[in-house]
């Protein structure tokens, strides 16, 4: 299960906490929103829906098949779930799903959760209703509408998402962003289409033995107008960045710069206190070693006392 | 046909910090997270003070040093990400390769960049471990929820869990019909079954159905739920305080983690 571990997570230590805070604090508003509009437009029948159709996306993500020579394609659900439920639901679900492969599972870490939870909740899930209702408009009722449309909105959403991805790492300073826009973009151009066949297949079969379960996720009036207009709005947004980015290596961490958030992120003791040193501990070098001393001491401290209890408890076990 | 993603990481102990707080270890692992997110690159100092800090715990926690550094090379297939950053810093140069019409650069920033990047992303999946590795998922529900995380979600994400392992076990179950009825050549290389697309699409069938079993089930667990008073309320138990010793724990510890990144800024 080598491929169990997505490229679309990402781990702790990857994003500079400027970026890893400012998109927990998008994703916060963007999930508060949902939950708001799913508290007022669906019944009680949702909740345990929405819990076991989570665990269903969560599992889903086992279902793979090889495509060649041990790589296989599995699915992220993103789109699934906002063709059958409806984005607010849908980013509630995905929130659900990545917050619990981040928490339980380490899949993408805790404080990049809140990019996560961004690129795959939010980004895939306004990503993919835009692009399915769009296309759904556009070929009206002919009968391979559904199925055509659902591959489209899930290989969209992976893509865009990995855009996301890529732009996050590139403003981190973790990769220059026209390496990391050409090979995320490219990876998942090819991870999407495994996506995009899944969700396809999974439409047709759902369409052949319950039609209505489809329909279900269908736009309604203007409620649904907001995020229809987000994942253009994104879209289009990642669309012109990408490009850009990837031509002007520079240029993201230039304006990072020029608007002074990668020196706050990098450096902000630096400034305070330049080049000080603590007394006593002039060399590098030595505070090296004095650490490595002090860490071999804590962990040596702890190893000891947790055999003694070990030991107390084994004999307290003998004598009773 | 087990499948490792899918067990749950908590393992019982008797340790110290299985009997920690959920709120006390949850608030400690984001900290030592933070810590090592907001330590500048090159702190070795710093990086081996959190790495002692990290073993101490693992070793606290009595999960087995073994355990824990096997899991924690889980996040290592994304240091790629950071690979190109080897060769595009400017840097005293270390090594030429020639890659095709390409010459690379290894420089010495871009070598520091990268182990600095791996190292951090290496210690915060140790402190994740250990935190699931010692604290059984309903406490985990206690933390999200005195993080004022809404009760809705909550309760979303407590369901997801309950049936998370039933509905692993249907997909296997799925997947173990498909190779009951697929051929496997004996000779490698010898190509059986449909083209890719065709795989793909049975795959999706297997995921619609999936789906189709969750809809039922979900009806049938509503119904359940509605039988036993459910009327639409999120209904838990009041959240007990933190006792006080523990507290002052969390204030202590966080203390240091701030203690160490400040010497990673300051040697």
């Amino acid at each position: 299960m080598f491929l169990s571990v997505q490229p679309m997570h990402i781990p702790d230590g990857f994003l500079s906490v400027a970026v890893s805070v400012l998109l927990w604090l998008l994703s916060v508003a963007a999930i508060a929103y949902a939950l708001q509009r799913v508290n007022r437009e669906l019944g009680e029948r949702q909740v345990p829906l929405m819990g076991v159709l989570a665990a269903c996306i969560f599992a889903g993500q086992m279902l793979n098949f090889s495509v060649t020579g041990g790589t296989s394609g599995h699915l992220m659900g993103a789109a699934i779930a906002t063709i059958l439920l409806g984005p607010w639901a849908a980013i509630i679900v995905m929130t659900a799903v990545v917050s619990v492969q981040a928490l339980i599972f380490q899949d993408g870490g805790l404080l990049a959760l809140g990019a996560n939870l961004f690129n795959m909740g939010v980004i895939g899930v306004t990503v993919s209703y835009f692009a399915y209702h769009t296309l759904r408009r556009l070929t009206g009722d002919k009968p391979w509408s559904i199925i055509v449309s659902g591959f489209v909105a899930a290989w969209l959403s992976i893509f865009i998402a990995s855009l996301a991805v890529a732009l996050q790492l590139a403003v981190s300073g973790t990769s220059p962003a026209n390496v990391a826009v050409a090979a995320m973009g490219g990876v998942h151009a090819l991870i999407g289409i495994g996506e995009g066949l899944i969700t396809a297949g999974a439409l047709a079969f759902l369409l052949a033995t319950r039609r209505d379960l489809v329909g279900a996720g269908a736009p309604r009036g203007e409620s649904s107008r907001t995020v229809w207009l987000g994942g253009l709005a994104i879209a289009a947004l990642l669309a012109v960045l990408a490009p850009l980015a990837s031509a002007h290596p520079d240029g993201l961490e230039w304006v990072a710069e020029q608007s002074g958030f990668l020196d706050r992120a990098q450096g902000p003791l630096y400034n305070i206190i330049p080049d000080y040193l603590l007394p006593g501990v002039s060399n590098e070098a030595l505070s090296t070693i004095l650490a490595g001393i002090i860490g071999l001491l804590i962990v040596a401290g702890v190893t000891l006392a947790v055999g003694q209890s070990r030991r107390r408890r084994a004999s307290e076990g003998e004598t009773k | 046909m087990t499948h490792a993603h899918f067990l749950d990481p908590y393992r019982p102990r008797a340790s110290l910090i299985h009997a920690l707080d959920p709120r006390v270890k949850f608030l400690l692992a984001v900290g030592f997270i933070l810590a090592a997110a907001l330590t500048p690159p090159a702190a070795w100092a710093a990086y081996i003070l959190l790495a002692a800090l990290a073993l101490a715990a693992t070793v606290l926690s009595e999960l087995g040093v073994g355990y824990v550094l096997r899991r924690s090379g889980l996040a290592l297939p994304f240091v790629l990400a950071a690979f190109p950053v080897l060769f595009t810093l400017d840097g005293a140069a270390l090594l030429h390769f020639r890659l095709g019409p390409l010459v690379l650069t290894l420089s010495d920033a871009g070598l520091v960049r990268f182990v600095s990047i791996a190292l951090k992303s290496w210690l915060s999946v140790q402190a994740a471990i250990v935190l699931a590795g010692t604290t059984p998922f309903p406490e985990l529900l206690l933390a999200m929820r005195s993080l004022r995380i809404p009760r809705l979600l909550v309760a979303i994400i407590g369901l997801m869990w309950r049936y998370l392992f039933v509905l692993a076990d249907e997909a296997l179950r799925l997947m173990r019909a498909r190779a009951a009825r697929s051929a496997a050549a004996a000779e490698p290389g010898r190509r059986v079954g449909g083209t890719v697309a065709w795989r793909a699409r049975v795959t999706g069938g297997m995921a619609g159905n999936l789906f189709l079993r969750s809809f039922d089930r979900a009806d049938r667990i509503y119904n359940a739920m509605a039988a036993r008073g459910y009327d639409g309320e999120v209904r838990m138990l009041p959240i007990p305080r933190v006792p006080l010793g523990q507290r002052v724990l969390v204030g202590l510890a966080l203390a240091g983690l701030a203690l160490v990144v400040l010497l990673g800024y300051l040697l």
